[in-house]
């Protein structure tokens, strides 16, 4: 299969010199006091424009970092999505996520780590090599699409940090900032805030998990999780917890925010199952976004999102049915 | 020839979200998961015109409005109309005409059931709201159309068993029907035990 980028195969880092570097900064800085009147006249506030990136096209091969399945459209994947904090409206995410500021961000590592820290975010973007990864995505709710991400395995990103011998788990926190996030103020909501999410910690060094800082060639929009998400492509899109702030390494398994809202619906390990039913609706089948209504695009789900190969033995001998 | 107007307005306007969600599908603005889209705004429209209609007697009772209480047939019409359009929905986007699945999802999804028997009650009050049904009925039409309150407990307990983790929208429905269904209840309870029945009355409801 052709790549559908022609990228160059060198990390930004080396491309971009330290001068060039912080002469971006400058021109950002000159950016937002351009921006400033229409700010103040209230239009579009922070909605950064994306920035493309430098990546590594991906490959097809064994370990399933690509798929031949046509993409979903770009503007698919960001009018069509799932982030709570601004409203459980699927449309919701597009028309209020621009509240939410991405710049300045970091990541805090904590934990059973041996060097505990924090990470800016163009720290991250400037010391770990960007590769395009095209996975299914496949929900919950029982729709799924196709999606080029950019990123980096999120065990690199622990690597950095030392974890200890006694790391079992890891823990993730997304943003929590009512003014910003009109979901989270809504006096109907029952989701205890930040949203959390966990994984063991074969599942986080395994090659397949990722931490996404664009998509389609550009930096994430923030309804889909800017400025650094999460991608587990084996479990549930909502195990792929979006705009991270806190990472913390731990020995015993982290509570997530839809397990403490209903345990018996949502495991901890959401792997995508076709043969274990969500208690209130089937899981055997998808609708493949985009569809109509004259051909609702409806698909079998596949075992570990079709990463069965790649996923299967972090599994072995457990019961599946028990450990949804 | 006022009367007629008016009727046919209330008729327009309750047809008018059949008449969007045609353009909107037309038109291709449905978005990429239009199935979610045709089943949420269906449901709803059902749920609303359900309440509508469940609004009529207590207004008139009450004394506030009595003029829109001869729609209340259009309106119950409607409610089931988008009842029916949201059932070939679920089968043709969510389960594809299979009736293996459909057997499935009723006995295995509570939410599923409700919307169900909630869809199956209104259809014999569709069926009998004819004038011609009215009579052959006789004093059982009214006991049959008390139905509809059933129907409307299981049309919100359909929407609140899928809430997943906001049930804003189900707590509004749900109250609604309670205050609807509530007052009747109060005024049942009140004429049977309190004061003496009436005959001109009890022709009024449901």
């Amino acid at each position: 299969m052709a790549r559908r980028f022609k990228a160059p195969h060198i990390a930004s880092s080396q491309i971009t010199s330290e001068t060039a570097y912080f002469n971006r900064r400058e021109l950002m800085k000159a950016a937002g006091i351009a921006a400033l009147p229409c700010a103040l006249s209230g239009a579009s506030r922070a909605a950064a424009a994306a920035r493309p990136l430098e990546f590594k096209a991906a490959s097809a091969g064994e370990q399933g970092f690509f798929t031949e399945e046509s993409l979903t459209p770009e503007s698919d994947v960001q009018s069509y999505c799932n982030f709570y904090e601004f409203g459980t409206d699927k449309g919701d995410p597009a028309k209020y996520a621009s509240e939410m500021t991405v710049d300045p961000w970091s990541v805090e590592v904590t934990g059973l780590v041996n060097k505990p820290g924090k990470l800016n975010l163009e720290d991250i973007l400037g010391r770990f090599d960007l590769e395009e990864r095209i996975y299914r995505f496949r929900c919950v709710e029982a729709w799924s699409m196709v999606v080029p991400w950019i990123g980096f395995p999120l065990s690199s990103l622990l690597n950095r940090f030392e974890p200890t011998a006694d790391a079992k788990y890891v823990e993730f926190r997304t943003l929590y900032r009512r003014n910003e996030m009109r979901g989270t103020r809504s006096f109907t909501s029952i989701i205890d805030w930040p949203y959390k999410e966990g994984l063991r910690m074969d599942e986080a060094m395994h090659p397949l998990t990722l931490m996404s800082v664009g998509m389609y060639g550009k930096t994430l929009p923030n309804q889909n999780g800017a400025p650094i998400r999460l991608i587990v492509p084996w479990k549930y899109g909502f195990k792929s917890i979006k705009s991270v702030v806190q990472i913390r390494l731990t020995d015993r398994q982290p509570g997530t925010s839809w397990q403490e809202l209903a345990a018996h619906e949502y495991g901890f390990y959401s792997n995508v199952n076709p043969d274990v039913d969500h208690p209130r609706w089937s899981q055997r089948f998808e609708r493949r976004l985009p569809s109509t209504l004259f051909n609702p695009n409806r698909i079998p789900t596949q075992k570990f999102n079709g990463y069965e190969e790649q996923v299967a033995t972090l599994y072995s001998g457990m019961d599946l049915s028990k450990f949804y | 020839m006022q009367a007629t107007l008016i009727r046919s307005l209330v008729f327009l306007a309750a047809a008018s979200p059949f008449h969007w969600l045609v353009f909107a599908a037309v038109t291709n603005q449905l978005g990429p998961d239009p199935a979610r889209d045709v089943m949420h705004f269906t449901g709803e429209w059902s749920l609303r015109l359900l309440a509508v209609t469940l609004c009529l007697s207590p207004l008139r009772q009450l004394g506030l409005w009595r003029y829109p209480f001869r729609f209340r047939r259009m309106l119950g019409l409607f409610a089931f109309f988008y009842g029916t359009v949201h059932l070939v929905g679920f089968g043709q986007l969510y389960i594809g005409w299979d009736s293996a699945i459909l057997i499935e999802e009723l006995v295995e999804r509570p939410y599923i059931t409700a919307g169900f028997a909630a869809w199956l009650m209104m259809l014999p009050l569709a069926v009998t709201s004819t004038r011609g049904w009215q009579r052959r009925l006789g004093k059982r039409w009214l006991r049959l159309h008390q139905l509809v309150y059933v129907a409307a407990i299981a049309g919100s307990l359909h929407l609140l068993w899928q809430a997943r983790s906001d049930v804003g929208e189900a707590l509004v429905y749900g109250v609604l029907f309670l205050v609807l269904l509530g007052w009747r209840g109060w005024r049942y309870f009140d004429r049977k035990l309190i004061s003496k029945p009436s005959v001109s009355q009890a022709s009024e409801s449901p």
